[in-house]
């Protein structure tokens, strides 16, 4: 069993449509798991599934949170939004689907490939989404020694 | 082992302010007993340092040019950002010339060098060699960084060696050859803009041992290159690269002369941090190559060059638009074979993992959590006048025992206040006995 000491808790409040903060909580999280001495594929594993899922709140729900619980082997990130929610999630796990609306595709955005992405990052990876309420996905990221 | 640092610090000058801890793009500087401490293991010998220091505390450990007395030889490999050093009325062929005049026996230009790197590059992109985004090793300190900061990446540093060492071993073999001595009694000399190259030298990235013999810095010479100056028709005919190879001097010159249009060249530490976490986190996918330069405007920027580095790389630019991408030599009639065996990296580089708190991972998150406890109750004014140069760095400190909450004057007088308010209170109390009598009265 872990005491409160050997473990972390970071939490993260995502604004949507808040481009310039997007991106904060993936380069506060690879500070820290830096400082923690995690390995750096690890490290980059975290970072990108944390990194888009900022974007997927920032772009696609009307905000959420990120909260990721690091314990000396094991990272689990939960993301939680308040949104539209998904309507066909096997449509949406696929590359290059996105609902994302054209100006943002402007940007270089929504191009389909963030939920896949997250998935290839975790060793765990759970989607739960209600239409009308929002979307929560639970990832894991273990170490191998 | 010892790892040697050309960046130290003069002691007699450092007057102890914050400029340099602030700036310092590996936080590897702290303020204690009145004077700046590099921390070694963190200092990637970018010299930025050596910039900010208001009263020129900081200084680069470069060698003089006495050195050459110790070699029967003497060669300079000049870098390509001295040409930038000087107005454009004085040809390159004059500045070599006063170069060789400072007591050399051979000028080999690293510009030529780099001209053939240029190709070494090329070839490899187009066999399909180099991991994308392939990463340029030109800029040791961006190396340096990327070993300290962003190991995801090391896989991608394009594993060739600098212009520099392969001039000096191109010009070393040459003149053992030609002149029937032994290695050891040719003196190479880099003539440098840079405090990061006499680290590479010291320390090389990638091979085990440099051959270059000295580094002198552009800014120790540059009043005795001005001095020497002679006429052009006096010169003997010293010049040979072209502005391909002298481009790479400027930020962006490697890629022109690459003829890459999917590129990105990024300058300055700060902004170079920025660009390697968003490669890091794969967010630009297009990008093919890479160029970092922790100096701003690239090499002609450097901490040891004298002229302003926009009118530097303004020169630079002019040298390698004339140039039109040609190169100095015909392709056909370089020994290949060779060039690429001098060329290879054969040491593997390696993450280091500085920032690390512990190297057990539970004592590391139990210090975490130490730290962010601590760095809660702080000011968050990052003022720097506890010697750290943020109130994270100095709760990362402490957790570390390097320091103390009372290093933060705010803290302090905090402490002190609650300390004078006990003090006024007990003051206040009167005994028993003095009570009693002021009550009768």
């Amino acid at each position: 069993m872990e005491t409160a000491n050997n473990n972390l808790t970071m939490e993260f409040t995502i604004t949507a449509g808040d481009f310039s903060t997007a991106g904060k909580a993936a380069s506060e999280v690879k500070r820290i798991l830096g400082q923690i001495g995690f390995p750096p594929a690890i490290i980059r594993r975290v970072a990108v599934a944390t990194y888009e899922a900022e974007m997927n709140i920032v772009i696609h729900s009307f905000g959420g949170k990120i909260t990721l619980f690091i314990t000396p082997r094991k990272i689990n990130i939960l993301c939680e939004d308040n949104g539209p929610g998904i309507a066909d999630i096997d449509l949406a796990m696929q590359e290059g689907f996105s609902t994302a609306p054209d100006k943002i595709r402007e940007l270089g955005f929504g191009a389909g490939m963030g939920l896949p992405n997250i998935k290839r990052c975790s060793d765990e990876f759970k989607i739960y989404s209600e239409v009308g309420k929002g979307t929560k996905l639970e990832i894991s990221i273990k170490l191998v020694e | 082992m010892g790892y040697f640092h050309s960046v130290t610090l003069d002691r007699e000058k450092c007057k102890g302010c914050t400029n340099c801890i602030k700036y310092c793009p590996t936080e590897a500087i702290r303020v204690r007993d009145g004077k700046a401490v590099i921390i070694d293991e963190r200092c990637i010998d970018c010299g930025e340092c050596i910039r900010r220091c208001p009263h020129q505390a900081k200084k680069a450990v470069t060698d003089s040019l006495d050195l050459l007395s110790n070699y029967q030889v003497k060669v300079a490999i000049p870098a390509p950002s001295l040409y930038g050093q000087f107005k454009s009325s004085i040809s390159i062929n004059q500045i070599l010339n006063s170069l060789l005049s400072l007591g050399f026996d051979y000028i080999y230009e690293v510009a030529e060098a780099a001209e053939l790197v240029t190709e070494i590059i090329k070839d490899k992109m187009a066999k399909g060699e180099l991991k994308k985004p392939a990463i340029s090793s030109a800029c040791p300190a961006v190396v340096r960084l990327i070993q300290v900061k962003f190991p995801e990446l090391l896989e991608n540093i394009i594993q060739v060696e600098s212009p520099m060492e392969i001039a000096a071993r191109i010009v070393k073999d040459k003149l053992r050859k030609d002149l029937q001595v032994d290695s050891g009694k040719i003196g190479v000399f880099f003539i440098s803009p840079c405090a990061a190259k006499v680290t590479s030298v010291k320390n090389p990235l990638g091979v085990k041992k440099s051959y270059v013999d000295g580094v002198i810095s552009i800014s120790t010479i540059y009043a005795r290159l001005i001095t020497n100056l002679i006429a052009r028709d006096k010169c003997s005919k010293l010049e040979k690269a072209s502005g391909t190879g002298i481009g790479w001097a400027i930020s962006g010159g490697e890629a022109l002369a690459l003829k890459l249009d999917n590129y990105l060249a990024v300058d300055g530490s700060e902004n170079v941090i920025k660009v390697l976490e968003e490669l890091e986190m794969g967010k630009l996918p297009d990008v093919e190559f890479f160029e970092g330069q922790a100096c701003v405007c690239g090499c002609v920027g450097g901490p040891l060059t004298i002229e302003n580095s926009y009118v530097a790389k303004k020169r630079i630019r002019y040298l390698v638009e004339k140039s039109k991408g040609e190169y100095s030599f015909n392709i056909n009639n370089v020994n290949w074979a060779d060039i690429n065996l001098k060329a290879q990296w054969t040491e593997k580089l390696t993450p280091r993992e500085v920032m690390k708190l512990d190297n057990d991972r539970v004592k590391a998150l139990a210090k975490i959590n130490q730290m962010e406890e601590i760095f809660k109750n702080l000011p968050g004014l990052d003022c720097g006048s506890c010697g750290a140069p943020s109130c994270r760095a100095l709760a990362e400190d402490i957790v570390r025992g390097l320091g103390n909450e009372f290093d933060c004057i705010f803290k302090l007088r905090e402490r002190l206040r609650i300390l004078a308010e006990s003090m006024l209170e007990l003051s206040n109390k009167v005994p028993p006995s003095i009570g009693r009598r002021e009550d009768k009265s």
